[in-house]
């Protein structure tokens, strides 16, 4: 069997402040396996998004931060990277999508400008109008129909949705293996939300793209993903298959995470009321969903 | 009508609303100053019928509405009147002396983007680190003094204790380039000549980096603030993740969005040059308008007074119409709010 897209073991992570040493992380172990779809889901603060720049290699330049544990991404144990060959891996071979697309594309240049700085990055030589050619067709692929409108238009000019869709081709142009998706489009209406992450769903089943789905929302995360990792206050609680999760969760903290999901919607935010001592319970594992033996050394 | 002509068009529509409250002001400020003109212009030897003699010349006479009406009429024929202590039209002392107060300011506004913009960059892509320190250090010791105190300390250290740098002047006296432009940079590129050109440039750094000493600590600080402030927006943490290089993250992706704060600030102390070059000016005995300035108000030369105010203005309205542009340029918004209604 060839080595999971992406393989975190025992992670660890503090920020030194003023007061010492905060920890966030303490010891976080997940993998996402070729062409999987998982979901990393826990309260706001639980620590998903520092374990996403950890992956994508930035946290890593933050005096601040203490890292420790094992990150692997195709094999290849990131802390044994320079900051370089972890820079060469940015938005090459994975690549991220956020939780407001308005808000993550700058205000001051044209989409096409921004298009042209994300394929240099696969193809450092490409020309303006040889990028505006091939965001044309990423565009089209994400049934934006008519790219060259889009690629000469600015974010604030264009809504929520079709930021997102433009993120989106951003994201698969140049044909990661890992994608992250950070909460991504909370901060769009409800329906709109729910027509990208469809428009998600089939690109990267189609490039047979890795997924690392971060969210809060239960209920796009049982439309989603295909594993479930519940994270609460930087520990996984419990992990399985997206069926089971749901329907036999078995972690005190995910069945008050499932109860607090409002029916009607059947997502938005869980909101638990007071956190109890049983949340701390041991981590869960749902048969035959552990992780993967045989770790290298 | 494309959006930025649209924009010129009602800038310079309004800069012309304010020029002529302007020279309303002057017109009106410069007469009520005590003194008689006529008398002071004659001197105490001229008897009292050559004194009526010129008031009623200068129209000094007649009700101060009416003057303004004819100066006016004077005005839209670029007629700014003749000068009593030059005795020659104020257009030509002003043409004479204007281009070597210009070229001060032109040369401490390039310092000041050219130094201050990109200690800012550096800073806050160093934010926090010994660089940041000393770039944050450094910039508040300029802007902590004002031009002619920079103009004394610079002149002592560079031109006087160790005399790198002429101690006055625009250019050395034996050098005679033919003025085309009055920039003496320009005219002696002009007149073929790189050494005088090189002299007069030489002769410009002190008195132009102590004008802008301040306005590179303030382009600097400011930023550095807004640059920092950009740098925790999601779109810079986008570039990050897609693996943006830094440098052009640096230059680019935050520098732009922060300009657009700052831009208006700059161009405003860029347009204080203007009025700081008269202190300075005086220091380095360079031969501008502050010279002119000061003489024909101590003599109260209503025209030349008047003429002197109104070109500073002028100028500072271009600036400000420039910079409106700039800004324009670098957000889209403004570009595209400027649209037909
Ligand atoms: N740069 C940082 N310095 C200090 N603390 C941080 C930093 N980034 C995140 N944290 C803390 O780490 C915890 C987890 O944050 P985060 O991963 O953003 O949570 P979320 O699960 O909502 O994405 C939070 O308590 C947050 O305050
Ligand atoms: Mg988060």
């Amino acid at each position: 069997m060839s080595a999971p897209t992406l393989l975190i073991r025992d992670l660890r992570l503090g920020f030194r402040g003023y007061s010492g040493l905060v920890e966030v992380l303490h010891g976080i172990s997940l993998h996402v396996a070729k062409g999987e779809r998982v979901a990393l889901v826990g309260e706001s603060g639980s620590g998903k998004s520092v374990t996403a720049r950890i992956v994508l290699g930035l946290l890593q330049n933050l005096k601040s931060a203490r890292i420790s544990g094992r990150v692997e991404f195709e094999g290849r144990d990131l802390s044994r990277l320079s900051g370089r060959e972890r820079h060469a891996l940015r938005g090459t071979r994975m690549s991220m999508i956020f939780q407001d697309p308005t808000s993550s594309l700058n205000p001051v240049y044209t989409i096409a400008t921004q298009f042209h700085e994300v394929l240099k990055r696969a193809e450092p030589r490409l020309d303006l109008a040889g990028a505006r050619r091939r965001a044309a067709v990423a565009l089209a692929d994400v049934a934006i129909t008519e790219p060259e409108r889009v690629l000469d238009s600015y974010s604030f000019q264009l809504s929520g949705g079709m930021n997102q869709r433009v993120m989106i081709a951003m994201a698969l142009a140049n044909e990661p293996s890992l994608l992250i998706a950070d909460e991504p489009g909370t901060a769009l209406d409800v329906t709109v939300q729910a027509q990208t992450l469809g428009l998600m769903r089939d690109l990267v089943a189609r490039h047979g793209t890795s997924v690392l789905f971060i969210s809060h929302n239960l209920g796009v995360v049982r439309e989603f993903a295909d594993r479930v990792y519940v994270i609460y206050k930087g520990r996984i609680a419990e992990q399985g298959p997206t069926a089971a999760l749901f329907e036999d969760p078995r972690h005190p903290y995910t069945r008050a995470l499932l109860s607090a999901v409002p029916r009607i919607t059947g997502g938005g935010i869980p909101e638990i009321e007071d956190a109890s001592e049983s949340y701390f319970a041991p981590l869960v594992v749902h048969e035959g969903y552990g992780e993967p033996e045989g770790v290298r050394p | 009508m494309p959006p930025v002509v649209r924009l010129l068009a009602k800038r310079l529509g309004t800069s012309l609303v304010v020029l002529i409250g302007v020279s309303m002001l002057i017109f009106a400020i410069a007469r009520v100053i005590p003194g008689d003109p006529a008398r002071i212009a004659l001197g105490p030897n001229a008897t009292a019928a050559q004194v009526a003699a010129l008031r009623e010349r200068l129209n000094l006479d007649q009700p101060i509405v009416v003057q303004y009406g004819q100066f006016v009429a004077d005005l839209v024929r670029g007629d700014l009147g003749v000068s009593l202590y030059t005795n020659r039209p104020v257009t030509t002392d002003i043409v004479q002396f204007l281009p070597a107060t210009l070229e001060l300011v032109l040369v401490a506004g390039v310092m000041m983007v050219v130094f201050g913009l990109p200690l800012g960059i550096l800073s806050a892509r160093y934010r926090n680190s010994w660089i940041d320190n000393l770039v944050r250090l450094v910039t508040l010791l300029g802007v902590s003094a004002p031009a002619f105190v920079w103009a004394v300390i610079l002149m002592l250290a560079f031109a006087y204790f160790l005399p790198l740098f002429p101690i006055a002047g625009r250019i050395t006296d034996t050098m005679t380039i033919p003025t085309v432009t009055g920039f003496l940079m320009v005219d002696t590129l002009i007149a073929g000549d790189p050494r005088a050109f090189a002299n007069a440039a030489w002769h410009i750094v002190l008195p132009a980096f102590a004008l802008a000493l301040s306005g590179i600590g303030q382009a600097a600080r400011l930023t550095r603030s807004n640059m920092v402030e950009t740098y925790d927006r999601p779109y810079i943490e986008m570039a990050q993740s897609y693996g943006f290089p830094e440098r052009r993250i640096a230059t680019r992706y935050a520098f732009r969005p922060s300009m657009i704060p700052s831009l208006t600030i700059i161009g405003l102390d860029f347009a204080a040059m203007l009025g700081n070059a008269f202190l300075v000016e005086a220091v380095f005995a360079w031969p501008g308008l502050s010279r002119y300035g000061v003489a024909v108000i101590l003599r109260k030369d209503l025209n030349a007074i008047v003429g002197t105010v109104l070109i500073i203005s002028a100028m500072f309205l271009i600036v400000n119409v420039i910079v409106d542009l700039l800004i324009a340029f670098i957000n889209p918004r403004i570009r595209y709010s400027q649209r037909a209604s």
